[in-house]
């Protein structure tokens, strides 16, 4: 098989990778745009997280053809061009070839630019749930619900500044709203981590953080710390709820109720805290 | 011939000793920096496992139960003999209605985040200090917490005052020493492995108070390993 | 050996006293007692000191010092300059003629220090992949400590510093020291005491970070990141003098490979006659040379916050966090090209020859290592996305990121078109290489996932991203550093590796490696953080699934050590001098390479990749290139 004489046969090789690769492509790309590229997590429990599949589905259907043409060419290279267990003869001496390396170069750089673009568009659009710090960039319009995610070693607690800077250890949130999370930590680095909801967002010592969120139905979620942060960083995993208005209404005055008792000792709401003592000395 | 025995001689305890280096190495990180189980004895209510958890918490842990670290704060549990064991890992059983008694021996350290002074997951969301039934202390007094994330559960534990007569500067604390008790009861759920730590920075030293004994299991941390 | 030579030689004893291994053991244990007992000097009187030593940071980082000067003392590193302070001649080579003794102390034989990395990096190697066995045992059970929590975080810590660590030397170090002089025609290393230097604070370095079990571990994982470092137990202390050992043996080798290939190319050796081999080395040094030393003066900063109370790094003492973050990726992900770079070189300086042609593209091949090089110094803050640092920038970031893709996708054409229509040899070398295509796109591809900010918020810091680059660097890295091993150990011991066992070695790796780190892309999309002791249990499947692989992993290395072993001590059957028909000058030398190298410097008239040209061999001597012995 390898036995074709090279020169001669050149073109043919090439035609037929070239084929097979076309052939591969047209089946495979829209079948993965179709059926896979929805399977991608984190699911579409909010606006970010749509986004984030969307995004997902879109580079993978750019990806396929190329992964195809890989496949393709290896497959044929590694099958068609084997020694064929003779006398040890060298292949033809082809030292380069411009249109090749222009079109790759060219090809190339035009995905690559696309996926910058691609992506950089997707982001504006409503900041992908990613943490975009104290000055965001993507800021979705509309009115927006703030909560506030405080990480310390190793929980997360939640403020709701406006009711009354209401602190509570638990993540509730309405459906339908959109979200303006401000993300902090009392000691290390944490990362708040809502994973069907498709945020995530740095809890630095001193920082504010900003993510922003369109719940849509009612729903619970996993919230994961995704920095390491220490002994418990494994096990600092909690379940958030997104809940109808009414619910989160009825919820927010029980936990006044609930936390009446500290509400005093609380620090004024602030977008950052610095308890003491840092060094506490023996 | 003569080479080739020497050789598989050289090469098999080279083997050999590269394994008694990964055995001792493997059991230095078993055994370190862990804490053996204490499992608790239970009693019955009706059908109902109910236990008895009685713990001490003190400044420093002592010569005798951590020459390793003696001037780490800790958690101590206390046997069926009253002898107080450096242990965090404690077995109870499901679905079980559990009374624990903490005497703390330690002064104030305050805490972080003011929230954790109210007692939460417990029942009635309250807890007896000396006697006396509250729903919240002065973050500022915490000494300690005990707290069980996934159970939601927190306790602050009140201080010892700085100017008490008969301080124990460290374990084992006989109850002749200054202390205060907090009583609080909580109930297990489905079996698992749960964590409990401490939220008070009370580890001297370390940033934050959160380092050393804060961050070992078998000091202020450890498992209620539900069975 | 003649019996005049064994009455001269003296008794074993006599011969174990001088500047070698053994002082170098003991003078570096009493460095550290006497680093350990001065710094307790130092900040106060206290008897306690092995019973408490949770507050004096000092005392701990003077005894890694001390211990480490002690050791370079014993090895003989000071002899050099104590003998120019007082005006003797120094010795200007060390221990190049003494038989096994050589490979016991400071030798300034290139082929020596190249030989002492091969050994030295994959012992630790082992103990690095020792660590990965445990914490996949751990991962068996969802909520189950094998190790406790904090252990645990302590064997990934090491698993990963030490793999980051030694492996920046992973083909720079055997290979680069011992071929690089070779393939340019010289006799040795620019600087050849430096070169035995940067070998030796490797190992100091390695034991050190080891010994970070008896100080509590530290729970960082290899990033380090501030403030966890300084909360972190004395533990960190090894830490940090390890990587800043690491830091300066990188520095030190990047600037002896530099100023070697620049100065000491033999006549005719142009640039465009360099094997790619000599290029990626170059590139590598070159980003070592500029990242390694940002590193060293991170961790000092870090050094000082722990044992100095300084608060570079504590946000509540006017310090940030993010200045720890960006020092330590400005130098960290030109670090993960110092680890991919040199898989490049390796991929393309074999693959023409087992497909027997000439290297195609050799101009855009070089582009594409320099031009990795390049950018891989303006993309740090891709490992920010989420973190909170300039948001407005990470456009900016996405972009410089992707646009990475294109030199290493020059790699990728260069080695398929040298692919095409050759004659290609399915050896053991060659089988590892083209593994790296595959590896390699796989890891590129997630990579692309990784570096779009939408898709990045759910990867990020997730098992998708640890999948990612253990596909870049282990099916990069150490793929091509078994390619370059199955490939150039016949050289190096004049002995063959058995094929077969090499062959049964590779499927066993490769199979392996995929079924271990393919599914973690799954687990990381489905919600799996990184470094977690304790995960979701709907998880359990893939991560026994991917814990029996990895097992499967270990023992392919097991394979690997059975077959080094049996060839090299026990079947030993000699090599021939160029067993793979390259036109390379190594393979024109004999097996083992003398001391000298060349008897004369040889004239390039071409690049080593003329395959089925006309041209002659690729160095014509001022007389033969071999040596006559």
């Amino acid at each position: 098989m390898s036995a074709v004489p090279a020169g001669k046969g050149a073109p043919d090789h090439a035609r037929r990778v070239i084929g097979a690769w076309l052939v591969l492509s047209v089946v495979a790309t829209p079948l993965v745009a179709i059926f896979v590229g929805p399977l991608f997590p984190p699911g579409r429990a909010s606006e970010q997280a749509s986004g984030q599949v969307t995004d997902n589905t879109v580079m993978l259907t750019v990806l396929t053809p190329i992964i195809c043409l890989l496949l393709v060419f290896f497959v044929y290279a590694l099958s068609q061009f084997r020694h064929d267990g003779g006398a040890i003869v060298d292949g033809p001496p082809l030292r380069t070839d411009n249109r090749i390396q222009v079109l790759w170069v060219a090809v190339s750089a035009v995905v690559v630019l696309f996926f910058a673009g691609f992506g950089t568009y997707e982001l504006l659009q409503n900041g992908a749930g990613g943490g975009q710090g104290p000055g965001p960039v993507a800021v979705p319009s509309g009115n927006k619900l703030q909560v506030q995610v405080i990480g310390q070693q190793w929980m997360f607690t939640y403020r709701y500044p406006s009711y009354g800077g209401l602190e509570t250890p638990e993540l509730v949130i309405p459906a339908n709203t959109l979200i303006e999370l401000h993300v902090t930590s009392l000691d290390m680095i944490h990362s708040f981590w809502a994973y069907e909801l498709g945020v995530k967002a740095d809890a630095n010592p001193g920082v504010d953080n900003v993510a922003f969120l369109k719940t849509k139905g009612p729903q619970s979620f996993h919230i994961h710390c995704a920095e390491l942060c220490g002994l418990w960083h494994g096990y600092m995993t909690e379940t958030g709820h997104v809940v109808p208005p009414a619910q989160f209404a009825a919820w927010i005055k029980q936990q006044q109720q609930n936390f009446a008792p500290v509400a005093k000792y609380l620090p004024p709401y602030s977008n950052t805290y610095s308890p003491d003592p840092q060094r506490r000395a023996g | 011939m003569r080479p080739a025995v020497w050789k598989l001689i050289a090469v098999f305890a080279f083997v050999a000793a590269v394994g008694v280096l990964i055995g001792l190495y493997v059991s230095k990180l078993t055994t370190d920096a862990g804490s053996p189980v204490y499992t608790l004895p239970v009693s019955s209510n009706g059908g109902h496992p109910v236990v008895n958890l009685t713990l001490e918490t003190v400044a420093a842990v002592g010569p005798s139960l951590s020459p390793g670290h003696p001037d780490y704060v800790s958690y101590l549990v206390r046997d069926t003999k009253g002898n107080w064991r450096r242990s965090t890992v404690w077995r109870l059983p499901a679905n079980a209605t559990v009374h624990v008694t903490i005497y703390n021996f330690d002064g104030a350290s305050g805490l972080r985040n003011p929230l954790f002074a109210r007692p939460q997951g417990v029942d009635g969301n309250t807890m007896v200090v000396d006697g006396k039934t509250l729903n919240a202390i002065n973050p500022d007094d915490a000494s300690h917490t005990f707290a069980v994330a996934q159970y939601n559960l927190v306790v602050p534990i009140a201080p010892v005052p700085d100017d008490a007569k008969h301080p124990c500067d460290f374990a084992p604390c006989a109850l002749t020493s200054d202390h205060r008790t907090i009583q609080f009861t909580f109930h297990t759920g489905a079996k698992g492995h749960y964590r409990w730590q401490c939220l008070v920075p009370c580890a001297a030293g370390w940033i934050d108070g959160f380092g050393g004994p804060m961050q070992t299991i078998g000091y202020m941390d450890g498992f209620l390993d539900v069975v | 050996m003649s019996a005049a030579a064994v009455a001269v030689r003296p008794p074993l004893w006599r011969r174990l006293i001088g500047f070698n291994l053994l002082t170098a053991c003991v003078l570096g244990v009493g460095g550290w007692y006497v680093g350990w007992f001065g710094a307790h000097g130092i900040v106060g009187p206290s008897l306690d000191y092995f019973g408490n030593i949770d507050y004096n940071e000092l005392s701990v980082f003077m005894a890694y010092i001390c211990g480490v000067l002690g050791f370079l003392i014993g090895l003989g590193f000071f002899n050099y300059p104590w003998a120019r302070l007082r005006g003797y001649p120094p010795s200007l080579r060390a221990k190049e003629n003494e038989g096994i003794g050589r490979y016991f102390g400071l030798c300034t034989d290139h082929k020596v220090v190249g030989m002492q990395y091969l050994v030295g990096i994959g012992v630790f190697f082992f103990i690095g992949g020792l660590n990965a066995m445990l914490i996949r045992t751990e991962l068996l059970r969802p909520n189950h400590q094998v190790f406790p929590a904090g252990t645990y975080l302590t064997i990934v810590g090491l698993h990963g510093t030490m793999m980051m660590g030694m492996f920046t030397s992973g083909i720079l170090g055997p290979f680069g020291n011992y071929f690089i002089p070779i393939l340019i025609g010289a006799r040795r290393m620019a600087f050849p005491r430096i070169e035995a230097l940067t070998f030796w604070l490797l190992m100091a370095g390695g034991v050190i970070l080891e010994t970070a079990i008896f100080f509590g571990g530290f729970p960082t994982g290899w990033t380090g990141y501030a403030p966890l470092n300084i909360q972190s137990y004395p533990g960190m202390d090894c830490y940090i003098i390890f990587f800043a050992l690491v830091g300066i043996s990188m520095t030190l080798l990047g600037l002896n490979m530099i100023a070697t290939i620049v100065t000491m190319r033999a006549p005719g050796l142009t640039w465009t006659r360099l094997p790619i081999f000599v290029w990626g080395v170059l590139s590598t040094s070159a980003l070592m040379v500029l990242a390694a030393p940002v590193l060293v003066a991170t961790l000092a900063m870090a050094l000082l916050d722990r044992a100095a109370q300084t608060s570079f790094f504590l946000a509540p003492g006017g310090g940030s966090a993010y200045l720890y973050q960006n020092l330590f990726w400005v130098f960290g992900h030109p670090e993960v090209y110092i680890l991919a770079l040199p898989g490049f070189a390796i991929v393309l300086e074999i693959l023409p020859v087992f497909a027997r042609k000439p290297l195609w593209g050799y101009r855009l091949a070089v582009a594409g290592l320099l031009g990795v090089s390049l950018l891989s110094f303006f993309v740090w803050q891709h490992h920010l996305f989420v973190s909170g640092i300039n948001g407005d920038v990470r456009p900016f970031y996405m972009l410089s990121t992707e646009l990475i893709s294109i030199p290493t996708g020059f790699t990728f054409i260069c080695g398929m078109m040298t692919l095409w229509r050759g004659r290609i040899r399915f050896t053991v070398p060659m089988l590892f290489c083209l593994a790296w295509f595959f590896n390699f796109l796989i890891g590129g591809l997630s990579g692309v996932f990784l570096s779009d900010v939408p898709s990045d918020v759910t990867t990020h810091g997730s098992f998708f991203s640890m999948a990612h680059f253990h596909y870049t660097i282990m099916g990069g890295l150490v793929f091509t550093f078994f390619a370059a091993l199955y490939y150039w150990v016949p050289k190096m011991t004049g002995f063959q590796l058995n094929e077969r066992l090499g062959k049964i070695h590779f499927w066993t790796m490769f199979i392996a490696f995929n079924s271990t780190f393919a599914p973690l892309f799954a687990a990381g999309f489905l919600g799996q953080p990184r470094r977690v002791v304790s995960y979701p249990s709907n998880l359990q499947f893939i991560n026994v699934w991917v814990s029996i692989s990895a097992f499967v992993l270990g023992a392919s290395m097991l394979l690997f050590l059975y077959n080094f072993v049996r060839s090299l001590v026990f079947d030993r059957i000699p090599a021939p001098a160029d067993p793979w028909r390259s036109k390379s000058i190594e393979w024109q030398l004999p097996s083992p390479i003398p001391v000298h190298n060349f008897d004369r410097i040889p004239v390039f008239s071409s690049d080593p990749y003329g395959y089925g040209e006309t041209a002659g061999p690729v160095a014509v001597p001022a007389g033969s290139p071999a040596g006559s012995e």
